[in-house]
C-alpha cells in the first residue's frame, strides 16, 4: 500500500534538506578559508564570499519555511522540536558563515600580506585549532543529519580542547608581538582568526545542543554539571 | 495487559510531579476498567485519576474507546443492551456502579454535553430550568436565579437575556451548544463531560466554547473528548491518548504535545498513523 505524503511532511522534508544544504555550504566556506589562508589566494577568498551570499539567501528561506510550517500545520512533538531547532540552527550556521567570510575579507583586502611564519603557527597550535573547529562543524552536521546525539556530544568535548588552545594562544601571540613589534599588525590578524575559530567552536556547540533538544527533547544549554563532566573526561585524556 | 496498566499509572505519576494541581483532590478515577460491547473489548484495563478543577482531554483515533470511556462516568452506556463492564469507576471516591447508586442522582453530579447541540423544543428559559423542574423545584424566583446564573456561567446571558421565552431551536449552533452547557450547569454538577462539544461549530463559536471551558475549570472538573489536537492543547491541563481501547499515555498536555513518551502517541499527534 502506498504511503500518503502530506503537505506538512513535504514541508518538513524540505526544511531538513535546506538546513543540510546550508550546513554543507558553511562547511565548504571553512575548508576554503583554511586553504586560502595558507595560499593567500584571492580567487579562493572570492569563492567564500560568493557562497556567503547563498548562505544568507538560504537563511531567509529557512526562516520563512519555519514561519509557514508553524502557521499552517501547528506541528507538535518531534516536528515542533525540528522547527524550533531549525530556527536556532539557521542563525548559528549563518554566523559560522560570517566568520569564514570575515577571514576571506582579510585576504581579498590584502590585509594579510604574507603567510604566517611556521614558528608561530606551531607555537599556538594553529592547525589543530583550525582542524578541531572544522571537525566540530562536521560532527554537528553529521549528528543533525543522522539524528545521533552521541556524535553531538563529541562536539562538547572538542570545545574544551578549542578553548584551551585559544587561551594559550593569546599569551603566545602577545609574546611574539613583543619580540617582533614590526609584525604586530600581522599578529593581530592571527589573533582575530584564532578568536573566530573559537567562536565557530561555540556556534558548533550550540548546533549540537539544538540537535540534542530536537532528538531527545532535552535542554542541555547552561547545564554546568554536564559540561564539567565532559571537561573532566577531557582532562583525564590529557 | 498488566504492563499497560502499570505504564498508565507511571505516566500519571510523572505528569503530576510539577503540576500546580498536583495536590488537588482526585474526582474521577478508574481502576482496571474494562468495557465490552458483546464480544468486543472496547476498553482494556484502564487506570486513570483525574483531579478537581482540571481539564482532561481524551484523544485518539475514531473507535479507540474514548467516548465509551467518557460515558462510563455518568453511566450513559447502561442503556446499551450488550454493554458490560469490569473494574471500578469512582466519582468523588464513590464507586458509581454500586447498587445503591441512583443514576438520576449520579447525573446531577456528572453533567454531559454532546457533539451536536441538542436543546429541547422549548424556550431558552425552560431548557435551562428543565433539570431543576425534574428535581421538583417550582419556586419561580429560585428558578429565575438559577437560569440567570447558569446562562451567565455559560457565557450566553448577554446574548439571550431579553429573549428568554424564544425557542432555543431558533438560536445559532454555537448559542445552542452554550444553552446545553447552561442546562448541564443548572443542576450544579461537580463534573462536566464533553463529547466533542465544538466539532459541529464554526471557529468563533469554538473559541467561545474553549474560553468557557477555561472559565468553568475554576468550579468544575472537566473531561473533554476531542479530535482536534490544537483544541486539546489549548484547553486541557492533561491529555490521555487512547488506542484500540488502551490508555497508551496520560500526562501533562504540554509534555504530551512537546515530548510524548510513547512512540504511538507521537505517531498519532504528528499525523503519522497507519
Amino acid at each position: 500500500m502506498s504511503q500518503i505524503i502530506t503537505n506538512q511532511e513535504l514541508a518538513l522534508t524540505q526544511l531538513r534538506e535546506d538546513i543540510t544544504d546550508m550546513m554543507h555550504m558553511v562547511h565548504r566556506q571553512l575548508d576554503k578559508a583554511k586553504e586560502a589562508l595558507e595560499t593567500l589566494d584571492t580567487d579562493l577568498a572570492s569563492e567564500i564570499m560568493t557562497i556567503e551570499k547563498k548562505v544568507n539567501a538560504t537563511e531567509l528561506r529557512i526562516d520563512k519555511e519555519c514561519e509557514n510550517i508553524l502557521a499552517l500545520y501547528n506541528p507538535v512533538a518531534i516536528d515542533l522540536r525540528l522547527v524550533l531547532a531549525a530556527i536556532n540552527l539557521n542563525t548559528q550556521l549563518e554566523r559560522i558563515g560570517d566568520h569564514a567570510d570575515g577571514i576571506a575579507e582579510y585576504i581579498i583586502n590584502e590585509e594579510i600580506e604574507e603567510p604566517f611564519e611556521k614558528e608561530i603557527l606551531e607555537a599556538i597550535q594553529y592547525n589543530t585549532m583550525f582542524e578541531t573547529a572544522i571537525s566540530m562543524v562536521d560532527d554537528a552536521i553529521y549528528s543533525f543529519i543522522k539524528e545521533d546525539t552521541k556524535i553531538a556530544r563529541w562536539v562538547f568535548g572538542k570545545d574544551v580542547t578549542l578553548n584551551k588552545i585559544n587561551q594559550k594562544s593569546s599569551k603566545i601571540i602577545t609574546e611574539f608581538s613583543q619580540k617582533n613589534p614590526e609584525r604586530i599588525k600581522k599578529y593581530l590578524y592571527l589573533f582575530s582568526i584564532m578568536k573566530k575559530l573559537e567562536r565557530i567552536g561555540d556556534l558548533s556547540k550550540n548546533i549540537a545542543e539544538e540537535t540534542v533538544y530536537f532528538v531527545d527533547a532535552k535542554y542541555i544549554k547552561h547545564k554546568d554539571k554536564f559540561k564539567k563532566k565532559i571537561k573532566d573526561q577531557m582532562d583525564k585524556k590529557d | 495487559m498488566e504492563n499497560t496498566s502499570q505504564k498508565n499509572i507511571n505516566n500519571e505519576d510523572q505528569s503530576m510531579s510539577q503540576d500546580t494541581t498536583e495536590k488537588s483532590k482526585v474526582i474521577l478515577e478508574s481502576k482496571k476498567a474494562n468495557v465490552y460491547y458483546g464480544d468486543m473489548h472496547a476498553i482494556k484495563n484502564v487506570n486513570i485519576k483525574m483531579r478537581e478543577n482540571s481539564v482532561t482531554a481524551f484523544i485518539g483515533p475514531s473507535g479507540c474507546g474514548k467516548s465509551t470511556f467518557l460515558r462510563t462516568f455518568n453511566r450513559m452506556n447502561d442503556y446499551i443492551d450488550i454493554f458490560r463492564k469490569e473494574g471500578e469507576f469512582y466519582i468523588n471516591g464513590k464507586e458509581i456502579y454500586q447498587k445503591d447508586v441512583k443514576v438520576e442522582e449520579l447525573r446531577k453530579t456528572v453533567g454531559m454535553v454532546f457533539q451536536k447541540p441538542n436543546p429541547f423544543p422549548k424556550s431558552i428559559y425552560e431548557n435551562v430550568a428543565f433539570g431543576l423542574r425534574i428535581q421538583g423545584i417550582k419556586n419561580k424566583s429560585v428558578l429565575d436565579e438559577a437560569v440567570e446564573k447558569s446562562l451567565k456561567q455559560a457565557a450566553i446571558w448577554d446574548e439571550v437575556k431579553d429573549n428568554l421565552k424564544k425557542s432555543a431551536l431558533a438560536l445559532s449552533g454555537g448559542q445552542q451548544q452554550r444553552i446545553c452547557i447552561a442546562r448541564a450547569l443548572a443542576v450544579e454538577p461537580k463534573v462536566l463531560l464533553m463529547d466533542e462539544p465544538a466539532s459541529a461549530l464554526d471557529p468563533i463559536s469554538t473559541a467561545k466554547i474553549e474560553e468557557l471551558i477555561y472559565q468553568l475549570k475554576e468550579n468544575y472538573t472537566i473531561v473533554i473528548v476531542t479530535h482536534n489536537m490544537q483544541q486539546a492543547g489549548r484547553v486541557s491541563d492533561r491529555t490521555a491518548f487512547f488506542y484500540i481501547g488502551e490508555l497508551i499515555e496520560f500526562g501533562k498536555t504540554k509534555n504530551i504535545f512537546t515530548n510524548p513518551k510513547e512512540e504511538l502517541t507521537e505517531r498519532y499527534i504528528t499525523g503519522r498513523f497507519g
